[in-house]
């Protein structure tokens, strides 16, 4: 299992990195922490003519405030992020994410934007983003265009992300105030890609009703969907509401099948975690009131 | 040292440590034995079942850096097929020949400066296959209208044998009540860490080949791999590499393809390396049978089993291999467990379909017997209104039978199964458990407790596979019996001490526990004593069953070492005897020393007098050999030749052990927590209490993975669907139950040290006693490993079923 | 910028366990690899070489990463720590003596890249519970020891450290 031929291209500046994805197109693969590109290259599952690493540019990485986002480079390492005390407190829906992203060993080398490029429906980061209706910010030769994460990601492993353009950064909206973040998932093996992962944010009323609140899932269709729950704004928050807003998003979801799960099983999936993250989300959120 | 100044018995660390925790330690990957090497990747076909009409290796073979390609013709063209213990005509190569058979079997070898090289020629063959009708659903294969592997053959049941012992059909008459189970048993693998890897060499005048490889043998696959190259034995020389990254008995698997390597070499002129990978290694090892089994028992009111009826359809994969069948017949003469049983019958047929085929495993043809009698006894527990546990102590061998000739010819060795029941009883504090469920189940939890006993047949017998051969047959091929183990021990002109155990560890600790024998009947220490536990069949001493499988090391091996060091020590205590002018009883080997018994002051270092042999033959006492180059062979004396009604003496120790599971499911996701796992084993004499525990939870991760993770799907094509190490799922850190280990251990009369063979373990059991944890939790007793997921929570969301 | 073409042989140089070492990569020849057959530094294994079993493991610039995910040509001037570097002068390191006293070992396949993502692990984290331990280890299969030394051993360093 050893890699086919190619030209590996090392961009020391961003530029130098837009010059060469212009360059190859559709026959350049970019390389960034490696953890996903690395083993279907090995298998040969990947053949592109070029390989453009990103690895030494510096633009791509850090963790930043801009306005009322953080901007984290697509090079951020998934534990630099793990470890950032600007995503604990500002971002907790990622912080929150992260641990179940990989291992140890994976995370250090890993990327958010790698990940996010990547697309796998079942994936923690492009779940996490979209459900906090997050950016992808995309550069090219002489462009640039910020693309919400919800518009981002098209199917397995595809996204709107066009040959000839890098993902520089993901932009993360800052929390708000009495609002709670959950994350959870079920794969089979701790650190496996999930079968199904929900993520809810949601902001609680001082007189304890929803305000605002989003439920994202992760592994159930084939790129990361946000259950419309908006009905349910003003409602109690409370477990009740909870589960009924779970049961309605599995009720909507059209989910997908392969050897791991049946639609049924993934639609139960919703239920059972939408309605664990969402409580989990208005504990925390009520939490903060206090 | 320990009390009494015995080494055996203690928790020694092991020698092999150092070198593996400091990355010295060898593998073969790491091994350049001959200048040379070229490397050697495998092109593997794409489909389940083919015709190969033609391989075109043209723009391949003139790639940069490719120094050959073979196909499959160029081998069927150089070698003899490899034949198995069943008379069928099925010619296997190790390579498709006209046909490919599985996903993954081999279809053309490229030989290159490097692996990169070798894979970037591999794309470069062009093979037009013509797809043939898959053959995977087992039962479906054993029908007359079914699509054939071996049009030869007729069938693709290609071994059908029944056996009865006592009088089954009248216990079933007598009985109570008859609970009978169905069901399918996954197929999963052992999957060391590391993969197969061999260096191959040819040379010619006379021919003879050299391999160095990870094979844990020579065992009988010597003799098998020497008539498909078709040379005597010494023209093909097997070295292990020093180290062996773990195996579990899939390495036995490697053999067809170090004829393919040794063949290739000598075709193509050059030594050849090949080093699996992982991807190679899940499609196309091997693995343990999946199977669609099913077991009738039959039982008094009372809960008294009084017959047994086993009805066993093995999917053995595309070819049988040897030693397959070995693994339907290992269990085979203890198909009674743990239990008195005089009534069993048994029918086997094996069935070939398009999946890879089937070896050792760890446990090899234990989980899936065990599976059958175990959730046997559970249901009829059930079915009678039978406490699990009680259920079992009443239908117990008794500690008073042993040694015990079970129904079909095991010699059972020691046991006292009772207490190793009281023994899990009281660690799992069973009466609070069964408590515990019943309030679990008052708040509507999905709480199971699960039980499971088992025997562990260690130090085989080579007969036993010969099982698969009518009397008549066996008759006709010549008697077989035995289990031979060797160990040289030899004392250089210095003094010093090497122990050659030809025992192909892979991680179980072999060198450290030969060291404390010896250690102990010669006085010294075990840091005093080197061990080599590699095979060099050229200059080792070895036998048919040489090798590392069914836990012979610590049941036949050992005999080999301690028979070999009382040799030596008996030597050099009449050198000391000679020397201090004592009568040779009067001398003792201890501390370093030869000393007269008593007078520990008149004491001469051992090393002095050891190496006298060399320095000094003339003044040996009269009649000694000079030097001292001590070689034990042994046999176990119970492992005789199986009679003319199918009755076998298979195993020489029978090791006990009783596992306990509690488990809860979530009903909302179908996951399975093994919320208490008790373990109780008889090993009889402990030599290493820290390998003997290691091997222990080593044997229950491998259960563990079975019961609940592991499997080697295929989709209804045959195209194997958990090819990678993402697919197939091994257990982590995060997945392992927590173990508590217990043990009741009866001294082995047939092993020298009173020690059993141990170290399937758990492996064996696991995946029953969850299956009775989940069973019991459910309420239904239609249920089939592994217990994912999607897979529990369909059974949950579907109510109590069948039962 | 740097571009090396397919097939070409490019010079490589690194620093192992603090000694400085040089050799030929292709483009496309893995960290693994580089690491075993051109600087025959064997104490690396391979397991998977897709990023699952964690055999491979080395330290990266201070942290233990999958050398089979990585080509030689990125490791280029990178500061690499591997197994045979973590005895000092002959004597073990706490951790390779605790996974000796616990058994936290069988076949050792698996070893050095689980003692390399533990010393790691111990120096960002030297206080554990055991379900972090067991979290951190999820990135290693070992299919030998069942992972019970392993934690002991692990558990006993950052009990001694602490
Ligand atoms: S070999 Fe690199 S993770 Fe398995
Ligand atoms: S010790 Fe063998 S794989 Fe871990």
């Amino acid at each position: 299992m050893k890699p086919a031929p190619f030209e590996y291209c090392r961009a020391d500046t961003l530029d130098e990195a837009l010059d060469l994805v212009a360059e190859f197109g559709s026959d350049a693969a970019v390389l960034a922490g490696g953890m996903s590109l690395g083993p279907m290259l090995n298998m040969r599952l990947a053949r592109p003519a070029a390989i453009v690493d990103v690895n030494s540019v510096a633009d791509l990485s850090g963790i930043r405030l801009v306005g009322d986002a953080v901007e984290t480079g697509a090079l951020c390492r998934q534990a630099d992020a793990l470890d950032s005390a600007l995503v604990g407190d500002d971002v907790p829906l990622l912080a929150r994410a992260l641990p179940f992203v990989g291992h140890f060993q994976t995370r250090n080398r890993g990327t958010l934007g790698g990940s996010v490029c990547h697309a796998d429906p079942s994936a923690e980061i492009p779940l996490a983003l979209a459900t906090l209706g997050g950016d992808v910010v995309l550069r090219r030769k002489g462009g640039m265009r910020a693309v919400a994460a919800h518009d981002f990601f098209k199917g397995i492993f595809t996204s709107v992300r066009e040959p000839d353009e890098i993902v520089t950064a993901l932009r993360w909206p800052r929390s708000e105030p009495k609002t709670g973040h959950a994350f959870d998932e079920i794969a089979q093996r701790h650190g496996d890609f999930a079968i199904g992962a929900a993520a809810a944010v949601a902001t609680v009323a001082p007189d304890g009703s929803l305000a605002a609140v989003s439920l994202g899932l992760g592994g159930i269709e084939d790129r990361p969907v946000l259950a419309d729950l908006s009905g349910f704004v003003g409602a109690p928050a409370t477990a009740r509401t909870a589960s009924e807003a779970a049961a309605l998003a599995a009720g909507r979801v059209d989910p997908m099948v392969d050897p791991r799960a049946s639609a049924a099983y993934r639609r139960q999936l919703v239920r059972v975690l939408g309605a664990r993250v969402l409580e989990r989300a208005f504990e925390r959120a009520g939490a903060r009131q206090c | 040292m320990t009390e009494g100044g015995r080494w055996i018995g203690a928790p020694v660390p092991r020698k092999e440590d150092e070198a593996l925790l400091t990355g010295r330690a060898r593998f073969i990957d790491d091994m350049e034995p001959v200048p040379g090497i070229r490397h050697a990747a495998l092109l593997r076909s794409p489909h389940a079942h083919a015709e190969i009409l033609s391989i075109d290796v043209s723009k391949a073979a003139s790639h940069l850096g490719v120094y050959g390609v073979l196909t499959g013709a160029d081998i069927a063209a150089a070698t003899r097929p490899i034949p198995s213990a069943v008379r069928v005509p099925i010619d296997y190569y190790p390579m498709a020949v006209g046909k490919v058979r599985y996903a993954g079997e081999p279809v053309a070898l490229v030989a290159a400066g490097d692996r990169y090289v070798a894979e970037d020629a591999l794309d470069l063959i062009e093979v037009e296959y013509r797809p043939l009708p898959p053959v995977i659903d087992v039962k479906a294969a054993t029908r007359d209208d079914s699509p054939l592997l071996h049009e030869a053959v007729g069938s693709n049941v290609v071994h059908h044998r029944t056996f009865r012992y006592g009088d089954p059909d009248k216990a079933f008459e007598e009985a109570d009540r008859v609970v009978r189970l169905d069901w399918t048993f996954p197929r999963y693998s052992s999957t060391p860490m590391e993969t197969y890897g061999a260096v191959a060499q040819f040379e010619p005048a006379p021919d003879r080949y050299t391999i160095w490889s990870n094979f844990q043998g020579p065992f009988i696959l010597h003799a098998l791999m020497c008539g498909a190259l078709e040379v005597p034995g010494n023209r093909l020389r097997l070295i292990t590499a020093p180290q062996s990254g773990g195996s579990f008995g899939i390495k036995q698997g490697i053999f067809p393809y170090l004829v393919l390597l040794a063949t290739a070499s000598r075709l193509l002129g050059m030594p050849l390396k090949w080093i699996e990978d992982r991807l190679e290694h899940l499609v196309a090892s091997s693995s343990a049978s999946n199977r669609e089994d099913a077991v009738e028992a039959a039982f008094k009111d009372d809960g008294t089993l009084i017959g047994l009826r086993f009805f066993n359809t093995v999917d053995v994969g595309a070819y049988i291999r040897a030693p397959e069948p070995a693994s339907v017949y290992r269990m085979h003469s203890a198909s009674n467990g743990a239990y008195g049983v005089g009534n069993i019958s048994v029918d086997n047929r094996l069935v070939t379909t398009n999946r890879l085929p089937i070896g050792l495993n760890r446990g090899y043809g234990g989980p899936q017997f065990f599976f059958a009698l175990e959730r046997a006894m559970e249901a009829g527990a059930r079915a009678l209104g039978l406490d699990v546990a009680e259920i079992r102590r009443h239908n117990f061998i008794p500690k008073d039978a042993f040694p015990y000739r079970a129904p079909a010819g095991s010699l059972y060795d020691a046991g006292d199964y009772e207490a190793g029941l009281d023994k899990a009883l009281d660690l799992a504090d069973y009466a609070a458990l069964c408590a515990g469920r019943d309030r679990a189940r008052k708040e509507g939890r999905l709480f199971g407790i699960g039980m499971a006993t088992a025997v562990e047949p260690s130090g085989s017998n080579m007969a036993y596979v010969t099982l698969a051969q009518t009397p008549e047959e066996r008759a006709r091929a010549g008697g077989r019996s035995g289990g031979l183990a060797t160990c040289t021990i030899s004392i250089d002109p210095s003094g010093a001490v090497t122990v050659k155990t030809v025992s192909t560890p892979a991680g179980q600790g072999h060198a450290t526990v030969a060291a404390q024998i010896v250690a102990d009947a010669l006085g010294l220490t075990p840091d005093d004593i080197d061990v080599m536990t590699e095979v060099d069949t050229l200059t080792s001493a070895w036998s048919l069953a040489s090798g590392n499988y069914a836990n012979r090391f610590s049941s036949v091996v050992i005999g080999a070492i301690g028979e070999a060091a009382r040799r030596v020590a008996d030597k050099v205590r009449a050198v000391a005897a000679e020397d201090l002018e004592v009568a040779v009883q009067d001398i003792e080997l201890a501390d370093g020393t030869a000393r007269i018994v008593g007078v520990p002051e008149r004491s001469l270092p051992f090393r002095r007098v050891a190496a006298r042999t060399h320095w000094h033959p003339a003044g040996l006492p009269d009649g000694m050999a000079p030097g001292v180059f001590e070689t034990a062979i042994v046999s176990p004396p119970e492992l005789g030749p199986p009679d003319d009604r199918d009755r076998v003496a298979s195993a020489v120790t029978f090791g006990f052990i009783c596992d306990l599971a509690a488990v809860e499911i979530d009903p909302g996701t179908g996951k399975v927590e093994v919320r208490k796992y008790v373990s109780v084993h008889d090993v009889g004499n402990v030599l290493n209490p820290l390998i003997v525990e290691g091997q222990i939870v080593g044997g229950f991760a491998h259960g563990v993975g079975g019961a609940l993770l592991e499997e080697m799907v295929y989709d209804a094509d045959g195209n194997p669907i958990s090819g990678t190490l993402t697919d197939y799922l091994c257990v982590t850190a995060s997945e392992m139950p927590r173990l508590t280990i217990g043990h009741v251990d009866t001294p082995s009369p047939h092993t020298a040290l009173g020690s059993k063979g141990m170290g399937d373990g758990c492996s064996m059991l696991a995946p029953v006693a969850i299956a009775n944890a989940v069973a019991d939790a459910l309420g239904r007793e239609d249920i089939d490993p592994p217990f994912t997921l999607n897979r529990v929570w369909d059974l949950a969301a579907e109510g109590g079923g069948a039962g | 910028m740097l571009r090396i073409e397919p097939g070409a042989r490019h010079r490589v140089t690194v620093t192992v366990n603090g000694r400085l070492y040089s050799g030929f990569a292709e483009a496309r020849t893995l960290l693994s690899d580089f690491l075993r057959h051109e600087l025959k530094l064997f104490g690396t294994h391979v397991g998977c070489e897709h990023g699952v079993c964690g055999a491979c493991t080395v330290n990266i610039d201070g942290r233990a990463v999958r050398s089979c995910l990585l080509f030689a040509v990125q490791a280029d001037g990178a500061e690499i720590g591997t197994v045979e570097g973590l005895a000092t002068d002959g004597v073990l390191s706490p951790l390779q003596e605790a996974f000796r006293r616990r058994h936290a070992l069988q076949c050792g396949f698996c070893t050095p890249g689980i003692l390399i993502s533990a010393t790691q692990f111990l120096e960002t984290n030297p206080d554990p519970t055991e379900d972090e331990v067991r979290e951190m280890l999820s990135g290693h299969i070992c299919r030998c020891t069942g992972y019970e030394g392993i934690v002991r051993a692990i558990l006993d360093v950052a009990g001694d450290a602490s």
